[in-house]
């Protein structure tokens, strides 16, 4: 089996986000730490699994800057065997829809591949979209926020989280699947591992060698600006003992705010 | 005259509420935009609920209604989408944020060429376009997005947008469409979880434990409030990774965004990725006994102390309260 899985570096979740100077994006030089999308380490995980079951290979890809290729490293160093790094200056105002346009382009020049694994969301930006618009563009069917996969004979098994419930999708092979919380757990790259993720290739490619132009990945929703949330008031502390606090709470919430 | 399409989700002949904030939404838009509002509906017995859609504000609902569009599939729901656009050259499309808009939205985008902006907060008309309000970082940051081009697609997080009055005079013209109904991914099986009475994302109120519960044998004082005010039960990150529950229920940057209009947290100390996915709730109730906690610094009211003390009388305050109104 050959399995693509996409990933995206994203600011740590801890991180406190402060708007950069130009007013439509993150301060970058404030993000303490980039990670993988934690979506997508569930996505890698999972490939790693049913490669290990079933024998054939990982190929991460991914689409951003320089940096990004340390979410690469990440993915070969839990043992992915190669990477694909679609690095292009016309990516870094892309919206999703650029994002999947890249990233369908470099899978294809990967196939034969049987499975494309994604993270249900990038972190951050918060989509939630790249996995069923590589499904489209590669003309493949997509199963969404997986929880659980299981791979046969030129098809897969997979449970989707749904509102209040579990679907369970039959696809055939080859497909898109983007995977949710829950799915597995991650594993941590051992020594060894991290080692080893110095010597595997990463393919360094940027649109032209894809056969696209600036034009496909020009955005078509656009950040025009930036700001927090606004501030919230102050909190308001409930004095007495238990049974007063809940009584007095119950009134505020019916009385002053209406809310029950 | 321009056209606002927008995509309406319903089920066992209901129409989902998130799908008439949809309509209500499209309506407002309408009339600063020179658009009619048309809805479409997929499935069999789409055509009843026409008058229900246009009591909410639209102008036509097109039906799918074959009845291979028997039961939700990607592929086919995005080709009746597709080529609905198709049919009216949409200037703005709008889907609801649920499990189905989003896992359908993005495939339709990706076949029209269209811009979609995720998870719509607020929408308004600025020079005859599109401005969409959303957040990002799961709520830590809010983007002001615009967009280029045609389509303008958006999807629209449930509960922030209201109802629009109910209007039961109001007609639709009603188009019977028709799309590829085939698909080659397909549900096999629904299983319901035992979560899923009051669901998370469309939650009016939510309660939520975190580590002050101290184990999951006394998560029932979070789950016995929820049932008291008809709440949506939600957790913090630190006691899903512990396995206390399911990773449903987790509210924050890794797991549900939400916005009630009043969020309970019981013994969750705030952590800032906690913080990311309920700060934008209308109301928030910290419950804490560590008053530095950070949680009380988005609260609206707090209560310092013991949650194994206040949860109880809590209950029970809202339980009468409740019994009062009858």
């Amino acid at each position: 089996m050959k399995i693509v899985v996409c990933v995206k570096q994203v600011p740590d979740t801890e991180t406190r986000v402060k708007v950069a100077a130009s007013g439509d994006a993150i301060s970058e030089t404030d993000v303490g730490s980039w990670i993988v999308s934690p979506y997508d380490e569930f996505a890698i995980e999972e490939a790693l699994r049913i490669k290990e079951a079933k024998g054939g290979e990982v190929v991460a890809v991914t689409a951003g800057p320089d940096r990004a290729q340390a979410a690469l490293r990440t993915a070969l160093a839990m043992g992915a065997d190669s990477a694909v790094h679609v690095k292009d200056a016309a990516l870094e105002a892309s919206d999703a829809l650029g994002t999947a346009r890249a990233l369908a382009a470099a899978i294809r020049t990967l196939v034969p591949v049987d499975l494309v694994l994604c993270g249900q969301q990038g972190v951050g930006g918060d989509n939630s979209q790249v996995p069923a618009m590589l499904a489209e563009l590669l003309d493949l069917p997509q199963v969404t926020v997986a929880v659980k996969v299981e791979v046969g004979d030129g098809k897969a098994t997979v449970e989707r989280e749904v509102e209040g419930g579990r679907e369970t999708w039959e696809t055939p092979l080859p497909a898109v699947v983007s995977a949710q919380k829950g799915l597995n757990e991650p594993r941590y790259a051992s020594l060894k591992g991290i080692m080893g993720a110095k010597k595997k290739p990463v393919h360094v490619v940027d649109l032209a060698g894809l056969g696209l132009d600036a034009a496909a990945v020009a955005p078509r929703v656009k950040v025009a600006a930036l700001e927090l949330p606004p501030a919230r008031p102050a909190v308001r502390l409930i004095e007495g003992d238990p049974e007063g606090q809940a009584k007095e709470l119950i009134r505020l919430l019916h009385e002053e705010a209406k809310v029950i | 005259m321009a056209t606002i399409l927008t995509f309406a989700e319903h089920r066992d002949g209901k129409l989902r509420r998130s799908s008439l904030e949809v309509v209500s939404e499209a309506r407002r838009l309408a009339s600063p935009l020179g658009a009619t509002v048309s809805t479409v509906l997929i499935g069999p017995g789409g055509e009843a609920l026409a008058g229900e859609v246009a009591s909410y504000g639209a102008d036509e609902v097109r039906v799918f209604d074959d009845a291979a569009f028997g039961s939700y599939a990607t592929e086919a729901w995005a080709a009746a989408l597709g080529q609905a656009i198709a049919d009216t050259k949409p200037s703005v499309v709008l889907v609801p944020f649920t499990s189905l808009g989003k896992d359908m939205a993005p495939r339709v985008a990706a076949k029209v060429g269209a811009g979609l902006a995720s998870d719509c907060v607020g929408l308004e008309v600025k020079g005859g376009r599109l401005v969409g309000r959303r957040p990002v970082y799961a709520g830590k940051a809010y983007a002001t997005v615009e967009w280029a081009g045609e389509p303008q697609m958006a999807t629209l997080r449930p509960n922030v947008f209201p109802l629009g009055t109910k209007d039961p005079s109001r007609q639709a013209a009603v188009v019977k469409a028709t799309a590829s109904p085939s698909a080659r991914a397909k549900v096999t099986a629904v299983r319901a979880t035992a979560q899923g009475k009051v669901q998370l994302t469309e939650a009016q109120i939510i309660v939520s434990g975190g580590r002050g519960l101290k184990g999951p044998e006394n998560f029932h004082l979070v789950e016995g409030l929820a049932e008291a005010m008809g709440a949506a039960v939600g957790a913090s990150r630190a006691v899903v990774d512990a396995g206390w529950v399911d990773h449903q229920l987790q509210v924050g940057q890794t797991g549900k965004t939400v916005s009630p209009s009043l969020y309970v947290a019981c013994g969750i100390s705030g952590a800032i990725q906690h913080l990311a996915g309920m700060s934008s709730s209308k109301y928030i109730v910290a419950i804490n006994k560590d008053k530095d906690a950070p949680i009380f610094k988005v609260a609206d009211y707090g209560i310092v102390g013991d949650v194994f003390e206040v949860l109880p009388k809590l209950t029970a305050a809202a339980k009468a309260h409740l019994a009062s109104r009858g």
